[in-house]
């Protein structure tokens, strides 16, 4: 027979993230994403001061050494907001991440067992989802304590159900494909039909969705802490320094304008990935690749 | 007789590339006349009938070329002309009716829309005049009751003839139609065709009819396009080009089309035509063709005469044919054995509602059985049933004589492997995101194996399905439809099954890979001793694969028998209707 030409072979398909990579939208994205963490990452390294540190008068700007003067108890701003993005950061990655795997698996399993499974997981999703994020989490943590982990529990449980109902709808169409019938037909476990048929083929909107959600949940950890609601008050916080300084804003702008200013570009950053992985899973953009 | 449809040169480009989807499409139709443009998927047939009402798809453009509908030149008229002139001067008729009629609006509201965007008719009055007297044309009833339903509430047949109308409502004098039976029934699709070639007739209407049935061609079209790879290859009257293919590729075709009254044996042939940007230079049919010298990789050839009004773009498109496929396969004397799957009295249904009923079928070692039936017959739940994929069935399936669970997931190992089902839609049935290594490997990985011997085994087995070993590392979206449903068939056959269930496994597929595939499932069967249910529709298939057949109708089988004998001699008159609705070649040659 005439076998196709050997050419043919490393003509392997484009995948998602690396579709998505070749938009400049999702390189802006990353590259502000990147900024961003590294900041939170190495700025406790290179912070001149310590958060707490008292250098000179409050509120006063035009300090020598302090860049950006000192906020309203008389500590370094720049080193408290070089310090203050690492927990914040942690703490809305963590919580994406528990609250996405958990809605996708839940998201799966309605998928998959259908009736009165998916009943079950689907109600107790809308119940969550009637409670806007951020009076769910505010509940949560202003019946208990601040502390990270129930911080990340309650930003996790309000994005558990957004996660899974978008997984579920992407899944249920893949259920109904005949590898997963064949697969069926072969006699393999449900989970394994799960994990190992459907799951890859939903990570599209999984990705979509999971860096949606990052995004949400650094607003909604912020807006915490901007209500007072964070683990420790007296640490350097991007939500808490906003709420601290916001009422000199205009004698001295930084204090809240710096962490707005790195909350923003964060949440853009992320819109702009998940714009873009969002655009090559609708295949707009796919570089005119279509017949 | 004048022309009502003239393409001259016409050539579409990929914008992105500039490669040539399709190139040099010349093609003439008189009024009255229907010509059939036929090819493989992916061979250009809709995008030239699209160009027709100079529309393209996105990232598609008219490079060069005149279409002339009449005295009207299409493609030089601006965006707001063209508008105008489609539905009034050229309409078409999309293949799928059920996604082509809006499903909110009611059926004679969508049928007074196509008037009333061309002023046709003048007054309410005459609209409403009009609309009823195409309703009779496209032998529907016309009352106010009929008109005030929704698409959903009308068959298949009946939503396509509702196209029909609204295609002729404004009598065009060009019509295109992209395949307007494909998916219908057989007795559905001879009313539709049959309404087809009564308006084009009766209105002096040009109609370029796209299909890759060959057996429709014969039974309606006058004329004969033949596509190959972007570019037409053959073109001539019906009868001409059925009785002395001219062209290699034509040949292939005319050699693979099964047929319900005339030969059996069907003959495949190996590759694919590459797609727009990978064609090859000169002819592109040359690396597939027995013919083929230098000369053709040179240049395309130019269309010969061969006789009057038969033209072929080969260059030894004069020599006498040497009809494809001389080396028939000896019929060796099947070894028929023992009993393997044992139905009876089964009966199956979804939420209560029973659509088979009280079933009983034997499939003995190394028998083929064809399941046939129109669209609802329950034949494919009888064969989910047998593979355990259907949830509510009562009766019995046997498997050398042991009883089988419902489920797949009930029965042992060894049982849910002796059962293999292969699937219709090649495209469907394996996952994109696993190499076909992996999928293959997967029933004997649950049956097992060690990884080393399971791998051994894939490469056996894609050995088996005329493969080679590299394509274990490919992923589905890498291989055409003929190569997945190998694949497929692969996957079934590694854990060396009793057992093949098929169901519809050519229907997504074209001619020559069908005769393909089916050739490759006859081998399998001889050299394996498998046991075989083949569920299809297409009747004319059935002589070419089958030993034995059942026919179903309504969720009973109404006729069982060797399968010369029923589709010969037909004994219930639902077989005979059946039959004599299926469009021939040879019998239309008659």
């Amino acid at each position: 027979m005439n076998t196709q030409p050997e050419l043919q072979k490393f003509e392997k398909p484009d995948g998602l993230l690396r579709a998505a990579l070749r938009l400049k939208r999702t390189q802006a994205g990353l590259g502000l994403m990147i900024l961003v963490i590294g900041l939170t990452i190495a700025g406790p390294l290179i912070a001149p001061h310590t958060q707490t540190e008292f250098i000179d008068m409050p509120n006063s700007l035009n300090i020598p050494g302090a860049l950006f003067g000192t906020d309203y108890l008389g500590q370094d701003v720049w080193s408290r907001f070089l310090i203050g993005g690492r927990s914040i950061l942690l703490l809305s990655l963590s919580a994406t991440l528990l609250g996405a795997t958990a809605g996708t698996f839940l998201g799966l399993l309605a998928a998959i067992m259908k009736k009165k499974t998916d009943e079950v997981i689907m109600r107790i999703f809308d119940v969550i989802l009637s409670f806007p994020q951020i009076l769910l989490a505010l509940l949560l943590v202003s019946m208990f304590d601040a502390s990270p982990t129930l911080t990340i529990l309650a930003v996790a449980l309000s994005t558990t159900p957004r996660v899974g109902r978008i997984i579920r709808g992407a899944a249920l169409s893949v259920v109904e494909r005949d590898f997963v019938q064949a697969a069926t037909a072969l006699g393999e476990s449900r989970i394994r039909i799960l994990f190992s048929e459907v799951l890859p083929n939903v990570t599209g909107p999984l990705l979509v969705e999971v860096s949606l959600r990052f995004t949400y949940s650094i607003a909604t950890i912020a807006s915490l802490a901007f209500l007072g609601f964070a683990p420790d008050p007296t640490a350097a916080n991007w939500g808490t320094m906003i709420q601290e300084n916001s009422v000199v804003i205009v004698i001295q702008p930084w204090g809240a304008v710096l962490p707005v200013i790195a909350i923003a570009v964060l949440t853009i950053g992320t819109g702009l990935c998940s714009d873009g992985l969002s655009r090559v899973l609708a295949g707009i953009d796919r570089g005119g690749k279509g017949e | 007789m004048s022309d009502g449809l003239r393409i001259v040169d016409l050539r579409l480009d990929v914008e992105a590339t500039g490669c040539d989807i399709v190139d040099q499409v010349s093609i003439s139709i008189a009024k009255g006349r229907v010509l059939a443009l036929v090819g493989e998927s992916g061979s250009g047939k809709t995008t030239v009938g699209l160009a027709v009402l100079g529309h393209t798809r996105r990232g598609v453009s008219i490079n060069c070329g005149k279409v002339f509908c009449g005295e009207t030149e299409i493609l030089n008229l601006d965006e707001g002309d063209k508008r105008k002139v489609r539905g009034r001067l050229v309409s078409y008729v999309p293949q799928d009716p059920s996604s082509s009629l809006n499903p909110a609006l009611r059926i004679g509201l969508q049928l007074r829309e196509v008037l009333e965007a061309h002023n046709f008719g003048g007054s309410d009055e005459a609209r409403k005049a009009r609309i009823k007297e195409m309703m009779a044309e496209v032998l529907l009833p016309s009352d106010d009751e009929y008109l005030e339903r929704y698409p959903h509430q009308l068959s298949g047949g009946q939503q396509q003839r509702v196209g029909l109308a609204m295609a002729f409502a404004c009598r065009p004098s060009v019509i295109v139609l992209d395949e307007p039976t494909t998916g219908l029934d057989v007795s559905t699709q001879e009313h539709v065709l049959k309404t087809i070639r009564q308006l084009t007739r009766d209105h002096g209407v040009a109609a370029l009819y796209i299909t890759h049935d060959l057996a429709v061609i014969a039974d309606l079209a006058d004329d004969v396009a033949v596509m190959y790879a972007g570019r037409v290859v053959e073109q001539g009257e019906v009868a001409e080009i059925f009785k002395n293919p001219a062209h290699p590729y034509t040949r292939h075709l005319v050699a693979a089309a099964p047929d319900i009254a005339g030969k059996k044996a069907i003959i495949g042939l190996a590759g694919r035509a590459q797609s727009p940007g990978k064609r090859p230079v000169g002819c592109a049919f040359a690396p597939r063709c027995e013919l083929a010298e230098d000369a053709c990789r040179v240049e395309f050839p130019a269309m010969v005469s061969v006789s009057v009004r038969h033209d072929a773009a080969c260059i030894k498109a004069k020599q006498s044919s040497s009809g494809v496929g001389a080396s028939t396969k000896s019929e060796s004397t099947r070894k028929i054995g023992e009993p393997v799957i044992e139905v009876s009295a089964v009966s199956a249904g979804y939420s209560g509602n029973l659509v088979v009923h009280d079933v009983s079928l034997t499939i003995r070692k190394g028998e083929c059985l064809a399941l046939v039936g129109e669209s609802g017959s329950g034949k494919t739940t009888v064969s989910r049933a047998i593979g355990g994929l259907h949830r509510e069935w009562t009766g019995s399936i046997r498997l050398n004589g042991r009883e089988m669970k419902t489920m797949a997931r009930q029965r042992a190992v060894a049982d849910r492997l002796a059962i293999q089902y292969v699937f219709q839609n090649p495209y469907g049935s394996l996952n994109p995101r696993r190499t076909v290594g992996d999928s293959i490997v997967r029933p004997l990985l649950i049956d097992g194996k060690s990884k080393h011997d399971a791998r051994r085994s894939v490469l056996e087995v894609l050995d088996k399905v005329s493969l080679p070993s590299s394509y274990t590392n490919k992923y589905p979206d890498q291989l055409s439809g003929g190569e997945r449903q190998r694949i497929a068939i692969a996957r079934a056959l590694v854990s060396e099954p009793e057992v093949l269930v098929c169901d519809e496994v050519t229907s997504a597929l074209d001619v020559l890979v069908q005769a393909a595939i089916v050739d490759l499932l006859s081998d399998l069967r001889r050299q394996l001793g498998l046991a075989m249910l083949f569920v299809t529709h297409n009747l004319p298939l059935v002589r070419s694969i089958a030993d034995e057949v059942a026919v179903m109708s309504e969720g009973r089988i109404v006729e069982v028998g060797p399968s010369e004998s029923v589709i010969g001699n037909p004994q219930q008159q639902y077989t005979q209707s059946l039959i004599l609705a299926t469009p021939s070649i040879e019998r239309s040659m008659r």
